[in-house]
């Protein structure tokens, strides 16, 4: 993949990327359409419930079922709403959740590039999936979207910060901002994965991530019990599937850049087990962020707007601004 | 020039956290509520004017639907007012059914009640393993009167029927159960650090403010009023056995949960005693005139339901008919603090607070 990154722009090159682009969306999205069934399988059986199990065998096909069903439905525009804004905000909350994918690697050899500045283009483009919910918010010209669209907005500018912060740790153990070279530089064992030299970081990185992600227990812009659906309140059909469809792509992006920065992306654990390919490794490893996140959702009640606030600027900021201090001295005195 | 307006938002009658058809128009500044109006009635079914048409037996089944998630003691509250004013002995037996049934159905009700307030809060799992254990109840009760929600039970005089053979023990293998179950409940949520920020200091009153509004229940014991009409004034066997009420200190949600949580409790050590000393056999319908003619004048009675101090004031005029019949609903009384304690909270304790009153809109609008 690196060689064919370097080669000259002819048409034949053009074709294969995009090729590999296309594959790669099959690839998400059948991702997504078997992480909502995945979710709701594990929800239910968290809850007692057996799940979705109607459609195909053991309810394989729901999702596509309800994929149908949401194509196939009436796209509903409200009068009062501002007709351009409302119909772009979903492709603006959609668009950078796949763009972001790009910078990922997933073995050795499987990545689509490799930026120099990786982690800051993966903050950068996920910031304005933000922009399309408040947009999504204002637009509707709806009450309840509107505090929903404010909400996120508050939470995005909270939660960004301590999540970029969090990661400063370790661009400085690893010099790098690239993500191929992050990976390469955790060792052989599970210990020298930056998991744990960077537990702070870590710890901070996955609560804000979580709040990134919209999902409980911070899933105040949608918080059903208050806002009813908040800012998408008034999106039907296609259009609503676009939100949801951008939250699970990001629970792919949020879960893989997990994977890559703190739990050693396709390293194995250990150094006699690496006869096992490392894209099976990275998938186990995402795996079980992916469960975690669904995991937290059974369990957790959402939390207040103004506590959130605080949590994000009261103890996330200071403690990943704490870990960047240490990290750094802890670099100064002992790598360099 | 920036300019700022309040913004009027209608809370409900569609709303996922109005449990039911009940309705706040709140106006508001940014997420702060400014004025809160709540909008009651779109459940009215005059209940009290239908009963003026029919005979004491037959409003029974109009109980039910009132408080819908406490059927029992609705039922026990009207033949209790009647029971009183004709002065009827009870049996024993019957006496003890109904007092099995009311703690079955307060435990019943607080499990409605928690797993609601959890989904108010965000937490999805509450509920459904609350239901799973008030399954068991409803089941109980099938078995027992063959209804699951609107149980038309009690009669004057007695109860309809009897409990059908082995249905005792399998109440008495209920109550481990659920205590087991409550460590579980515990586990999983009341110490949830999310959860209790989220109810702590949350609308806060005091216990004269408490008073003045004529709030009952865990509503009015969150803040220090030892006031439980089972302890205070016991009707039917309550004196006879042993139980805390449990009381608060910062009339907060916070001290509701943990009222009603351990509510639940000392409903199910009423439960244990009352199976102990249930009687082996006996009537369980009193010497009762075929047509219930109560003699000519007025009555209140009043009992402990899960919400509050539910009341009948019956006028009669010596008819099979009342001639007025008033039901306190404890939903109704205990909301009307609702706009006071809502002004300048947000829109996220006003979904906390309104959880925490603990309303069936069947009753709210009667």
């Amino acid at each position: 993949m690196g060689t064919w990154l370097q080669e000259p722009l002819t048409w034949t090159n053009f074709a294969i990327f995009l090729a590999w682009g296309v594959v790669f969306l099959f690839i998400v999205l059948g991702f997504v359409t078997y992480a909502i069934y995945f979710e709701r399988k594990v929800i239910g059986w968290m809850q007692l419930r057996i799940g979705p199990n109607r459609v195909g065998p053991l309810g394989l096909f729901q999702t596509l079922a309800d994929i149908f069903k949401l194509l196939i439905k009436e796209d509903t525009i409200p009068r009062k709403a501002d007709r351009w804004l409302f119909i772009l905000a979903p492709v603006i909350t959609y668009v950078p959740s796949f763009a972001v994918l790009v910078v990922i690697p997933y073995t050795d050899s499987l990545y689509f590039t490799d930026l120099n500045v990786g982690l800051l283009y993966y903050g950068a483009l996920s910031c304005i999936s933000t922009i399309g919910i408040i947009l999504a918010g204002w637009a509707s010209n709806n009450k309840y979207s509107l505090l929903g669209g404010m909400r996120s907005a508050a939470q995005m500018i909270s939660y960004e910060i301590p999540l970029v912060i969090s990661v400063v740790g370790v661009i400085l153990l690893n010099g790098s901002l690239s993500l191929r070279t992050i990976v390469n530089g955790q060792g052989d064992y599970f210990w020298q994965w930056n998991f744990l030299p960077q537990i702070i970081g870590f710890v901070v990185f996955i609560i804000a991530a979580v709040s990134e992600l919209n999902r409980t227990p911070f899933d105040l812009p949608e918080a059903e019990s208050e806002l009813v659906a908040g800012y998408h309140v008034e999106y039907s059909g296609f259009r609503f599937a676009f939100f949801m469809l951008a939250e699970y792509v990001y629970v792919f992006a949020i879960a893989s850049l997990t994977t890559v920065l703190f739990l050693g992306g396709w390293h194995a654990p250990f150094p006699f087990l690496t006869f096992i390919p490392g894209i099976i490794w990275f998938i186990l490893k995402f795996m079980f962020c992916v469960f975690f996140l669904f995991w937290l959702r059974a369990t957790m009640p959402r939390i207040r707007v103004d506590q959130l606030m605080s949590f994000g600027w009261k103890v996330l900021l200071p403690l990943s601004l704490i870990n960047v201090f240490v990290t750094a001295i802890y670099v100064e005195l002992f790598i360099k | 020039m920036i300019r700022t307006e309040e913004l009027l938002l209608n809370v409900g009658p569609q709303h996922p956290s109005t449990h039911g058809v009940f309705r706040i128009v709140v106006k508001l500044d940014g997420e702060v509520i400014k004025e809160a109006t709540p909008v009651m009635g779109y459940l009215h079914r005059g209940t009290e004017k239908l009963a003026e048409n029919l005979n004491y037996t037959q409003i029974i089944p109009y109980t039910d639907r009132m408080d819908y998630v406490s059927a029992m003691t609705n039922n026990y509250v009207l033949v209790h007012a009647v029971e009183k004013m004709m002065q009827l002995e009870i049996p024993e037996r019957a006496e003890f059914l109904r007092l099995i049934v009311m703690e079955l159905q307060r435990v019943a009700s607080h499990l409605v009640w928690w797993g609601t307030y959890l989904l108010d809060i965000g937490a999805m799992s509450p509920f459904l393993y609350a239901f799973r254990d008030r399954e068991i109840i409803i089941d109980l009760f099938n078995e027992l009167c063959g209804a699951r929600l609107t149980y038309n039970y009690m009669r004057v005089g007695g109860v309809k029927w009897d409990a059908p053979e082995g249905w005792i023990d399998k109440v008495r293998e209920f109550i481990p159960y659920m205590r087991k179950k409550m460590e579980e409940y515990d586990r999983l949520v009341s110490g949830n650090e999310i959860f209790l920020t989220r109810i702590k200091g949350v609308g806060t009153y005091d216990a004269q403010t408490a008073i003045d509004f004529g709030l009952s229940g865990a509503n009015l014991r969150c803040t220090g009023v030892n006031w439980d009409i089972r302890k205070n004034e016991p009707y039917s066997l309550y004196d006879r056995f042993e139980f805390d009420v449990p009381l608060g200190t910062n009339g907060d949600c916070y001290d509701r949960y943990f009222i009603r949580m351990e509510e639940l409790r000392q409903s199910l050590r009423i439960l244990e005693q009352a199976i102990e000393q249930f009687p082996k056999d006996g009537e369980i319908m009193g010497k009762v005139p075929r047509v219930i003619r109560p003699p000519a004048g007025e009555i209140y009675a009043r009992i402990e339901s899960p919400r509050g101090e539910i009341g009948c004031y019956i006028v009669s005029k010596g008819k099979a008919e009342p001639y007025r019949l008033k039901f306190r609903r404890p939903s109704f009384v205990n909301l009307q603090i609702l706009p006071k304690l809502l002004v300048g909270e947000t829109m996220t304790n006003l979904i906390t607070i309104l959880g925490g009153v603990d309303i069936v809109v069947g009753e709210v609008d009667c």
